[in-house]
C-alpha cells in the first residue's frame, strides 16, 4: 500500500511537471507535426475539433496525444495515418479514417512498432487499411476502440486489430466490422481479448497462430465470413463467448487446429453453419457450452486425442455429432441431448441408456452431400433408428454414456 | 374426420409446448409427425369414406342432381374438415405458447400451408383410386401403398442414385425429381425455414439457391397444384362415367 502511494505521488509529480499542448484550427499551432516538434516527453497534446490532414504523423516522444469532441485525422488515402516509434504512448478519443492502403505494404490506421506500453483508447478508425498494427510490442492497451472497414477481397484488405510477435497485451472492449480479420494474433503471448463485438468481417472474426497462453473472454463473433479461426496454439482459454450466424460453405462458429490443453467453456454457438470444428486438437475441456440450432454443433476428426466433452447442452441441431472414420479417441459425458430419446426410470437425472450423437445420415452427407436434400425424410429417420440401434458406420466409443435428462444450468 | 385429426394434433402439438416449451423444437418435432401422420390419415380416411358413403352416394345419385357436383362436394367436405381440425389442432397450441418472433410465424404458416396441401392431394388420390376399385380392400391396399411409395420408397430410390452415380453432378436432377413429390416438397419448405444453418454448405446452398427463386417456387407450387388437380380430376371423369 505504502508502495503503490509513493509510486502514485512520483506519477503525480511527473504528471505535474508535464505541460499541455492545446492544437486547434484556430490557435497558434493548428496541426498535430507542429505540436510534436515543441512536445517534450510525458507532455499532453489536446486537440480540438476540427479536421486535420496527415502527412504520415510519427510520434517520436512519449506524450499523451488527446482528442476533444472527436478530431478527425485524414489521411486521405496517402500515408500511414500515425506511426508511433516511441514507447509510453496514449492516444485518445480520435477519429482516424483513410489511410493509403498497399498490396506491398501493412500501412495501417496507427502502427505500433518495436515500443512498449503503448494504448489507444476511445478512438474510432474509419477507412483504413489496417486499423490498428502492432509489431514486437509489449504490454500495450487497446480499449473501447470502434473500428469500421470497407473490406471488399480477402487480397486487397487488412486485419482490425493486428498483433505480431507481441506480449501481455490487452485488447478489451472494442468493436470492429468490415476488415480482413477482426482481430488477429501471431506469436502473441499472455495476452486478453475481452469484451469485444467483432462482426461481418470478411474472412474471420478472430484469427490466432502461435500465441500461447492467451484467453479470450465475452466477446461476440457475428456473420464473419468464416467465423473463428484458431491455429497451432497452446494452453488458451476460451470462456463465455457468443459465436452466432456464421453461415457459408467453410464457415464454423470456432476451428480448432493444433490447439493442446486448451479450455472451452461457457460459450454459446447459435445458428452457425458448423459449430465447432476440431482438427488434430488434443487435451481440450469443452464444459457447459450451449450448442442451439447448428448446422453441426461438433465436428470432432479422429486426429482429436483425449478431448473431453461435459455438461453441454446441445439444442435443436440439425446434427449433434459428426465425425470423419470409426476411431473416436474423446469422451462425451453427462451433456444434454435435444434428440436424445430414452427415459429415465431411476429418476437419478441420467438416461438409462446411452446417447448416440452420431447419426449415420450425417456419415452418409459427409461423402455424398447431395444427400442433404433428403433431411428429416422418413426414410432417413429409419436409417438413423437402424443405425443407433445395431452401430455400423459411426463410432462405437463416440456415446454419451450418462446423458442429463433436463439442460445443463449450472 | 375433422373430430378425429383436431383432438390429435392438438394434444400432440399442446403436449409438446408442455414439456418443450421452444417453439423451434416444437416445430421440427411437429414436422415429422405432419410429414408422416398426415398422408396417411387423409389416404386411409380419404379410402374408408368413398366406400362406406358409397349407398348413400348411389341415393344421392337417384336424384336430379349431377354427378359433378356430388364428387366435388364429397372432396370439399371431407378435405374441410380435416383442413379445419389440422389448422385448428396446431394453430390454438402456437396462439397459447408459441410465435415470438417474426420468423417463428413465417415457419409456423409454412408449417400449416404445406399441411393443407397434403390434406388436399392425399384426399384426392384415394378418392380417384376409391372410383376405380370396386372392392374396399383393393382400394385400401392400393392407397396405403402409394402412400408407402411417395413417403418412404422414393427417398429410398433418390438415396440409391445419389449413391450410385455419385460421381456424377446430381445436384439438379435431385432437385427436379423431389419437386415431383408432394411429401418431399412439403419437407424441402420446412427444411429452409428450420434447418438453413445446415443447408449453408455448398450442396445445400444449391437447393436454396433453387428453392429460393421465384422459378422454383413457381415450380413446387405447379407440382402441389399438379398434385391436387390430376387425381382429382381423373377421379371426376372416372365418376362421371362410372357404372353404378
Amino acid at each position: 500500500m505504502k508502495w503503490l502511494f509513493i509510486a502514485h505521488i512520483l506519477f503525480i509529480t511527473q504528471y505535474l511537471s508535464a505541460k499541455e499542448i492545446v492544437v486547434c484550427k484556430s490557435c497558434e499551432i493548428n496541426d498535430i507535426q507542429t505540436a510534436l516538434t515543441k512536445a517534450q516527453n510525458h507532455d499532453r497534446i489536446l486537440i480540438k475539433k476540427g479536421v486535420y490532414i496527415s502527412k504520415n504523423i510519427v510520434i517520436n516522444k512519449s506524450i499523451e496525444l488527446i482528442g476533444e469532441d472527436y478530431p478527425i485525422i485524414d489521411g486521405e488515402h496517402k500515408v500511414q495515418v500515425i506511426t508511433v516509434g516511441i514507447s509510453d504512448v496514449t492516444i485518445k478519443g480520435l477519429i482516424i479514417k483513410n489511410s493509403k492502403s498497399s498490396y506491398t505494404d501493412d500501412i495501417a490506421g496507427i502502427k505500433i512498432e518495436n515500443v512498449h506500453n503503448v494504448v489507444v483508447e476511445d478512438c474510432r478508425f474509419y477507412d483504413n487499411f489496417w486499423a490498428v498494427y502492432l509489431a514486437k510490442s509489449d504490454n500495450c492497451k487497446i480499449v473501447n476502440n470502434i473500428i469500421r472497414g470497407s473490406a471488399k477481397r480477402e487480397t486487397s484488405s487488412g486485419n482490425g486489430i493486428h498483433l505480431w510477435n507481441c506480449k501481455n497485451a490487452l485488447i478489451k472492449n472494442n468493436k470492429i466490422s468490415g476488415h480482413r480479420d477482426g482481430i488477429y494474433f501471431e506469436f502473441v503471448e499472455n495476452s486478453s481479448i475481452i469484451g469485444n463485438l467483432s462482426e461481418k468481417n470478411i474472412r474471420y472474426g478472430l484469427h490466432f497462430m502461435f500465441s500461447h497462453h492467451n484467453e479470450y473472454l465475452e466477446n461476440t463473433f457475428r456473420a464473419n465470413g468464416a467465423g473463428v479461426v484458431v491455429m497451432y496454439s497452446k494452453h488458451i482459454k476460451m470462456i463465455g463467448n457468443h459465436f452466432e450466424e456464421n453461415w457459408g460453405p467453410a464457415a464454423c462458429g470456432l476451428l480448432l487446429k493444433e490447439i493442446t490443453d486448451s479450455f472451452v467453456s461457457q460459450n454459446v454457438f447459435y445458428k452457425n453453419t458448423q459449430g465447432i470444428l476440431a482438427e488434430n486438437s488434443d487435451r481440450i475441456e469443452f464444459k457447459e457450452n450451449q450448442f442451439i440450432e447448428n448446422g453441426w454443433a461438433v465436428k470432432i476428426g479422429s486426429s482429436c486425442l483425449d478431448d473431453y466433452f461435459y455438461h453441454n447442452n446441445f439444442i435443436g441441431n440439425t446434427f449433434e455429432v459428426a465425425t470423419n472414420s470409426t476411431m473416436n479417441n474423446s469422451v462425451f459425458s453427462e451433456n444434454y441431448w435435444s434428440d436424445y430419446k430414452g427415459y429415465d426410470l431411476d429418476r437419478d437425472g441420467f438416461g438409462d441408456i446411452p446417447h448416440r450423437p452420431v447419426r449415420l445420415f450425417s456419415y452418409i452427407s459427409e461423402k455424398y452431400p447431395q444427400v442433404l436434400i433428403l433431411l428429416r425424410s422418413l426414410f432417413v429417420t429409419m436409417l438413423d433408428l437402424t443405425e443407433r440401434y445395431m452401430p455400423v458406420f459411426s463410432p462405437e466409443t463416440l456415446i454419451d454414456k450418462k446423458p442429463l435428462i433436463r439442460k445443463w444450468i449450472g | 374426420m375433422g373430430d378425429f385429426i383436431f383432438p390429435v394434433f392438438f394434444l400432440i402439438s399442446f403436449g409438446l409446448f408442455y414439456l418443450g416449451n421452444e417453439a423451434s423444437k416444437v416445430i421440427a418435432s411437429l414436422i415429422n409427425i405432419v410429414l408422416f401422420i398426415l398422408p396417411l390419415v387423409s389416404i386411409v380416411f380419404g379410402t374408408m369414406y368413398f366406400y362406406n358413403s358409397r349407398e348413400f352416394m348411389e341415393l344421392m345419385l337417384a336424384q336430379p342432381i349431377n354427378r359433378k357436383s356430388i364428387f366435388l362436394g364429397k372432396f370439399t367436405g371431407l378435405t374441410l374438415s380435416l383442413s379445419l381440425g389440422y389448422v385448428l389442432g396446431v394453430g390454438i397450441p402456437f396462439v397459447m405458447f408459441g410465435m415470438k418472433d417474426y420468423s417463428e410465424i413465417a415457419t409456423f404458416l409454412t408449417l400449416i400451408l404445406s399441411g393443407v396441401c397434403l390434406i388436399l392431394i392425399f384426399v384426392a388420390i384415394p378418392f380417384l383410386i376409391s372410383v376405380i376399385f370396386e372392392d374396399k380392400v383393393k382400394g385400401l391396399s392400393a392407397s396405403i401403398l402409394i402412400w408407402l411409395y411417395l413417403s418412404v420408397v422414393y427417398d429410398g430410390l433418390i438415396l440409391f442414385m445419389i449413391v450410385t452415380f455419385s460421381d456424377y453432378p446430381l445436384e439438379q436432377p435431385v432437385i427436379y425429381l423431389s419437386a415431383l413429390n408432394p411429401i418431399d416438397l412439403a419437407r424441402i419448405m420446412m427444411l429452409l425455414k428450420i434447418d438453413m444453418s445446415a443447408l449453408m454448405v455448398y450442396t445445400g446452398a444449391i437447393f436454396k439457391k433453387f428453392f429460393g427463386s421465384s422459378m422454383g417456387l413457381g415450380i413446387s407450387f405447379f407440382s402441389l397444384v399438379l398434385w391436387i388437380i390430376f387425381p382429382l380430376l381423373a377421379g371426376l371423369k372416372l365418376f362421371n362415367k362410372k357404372d353404378f
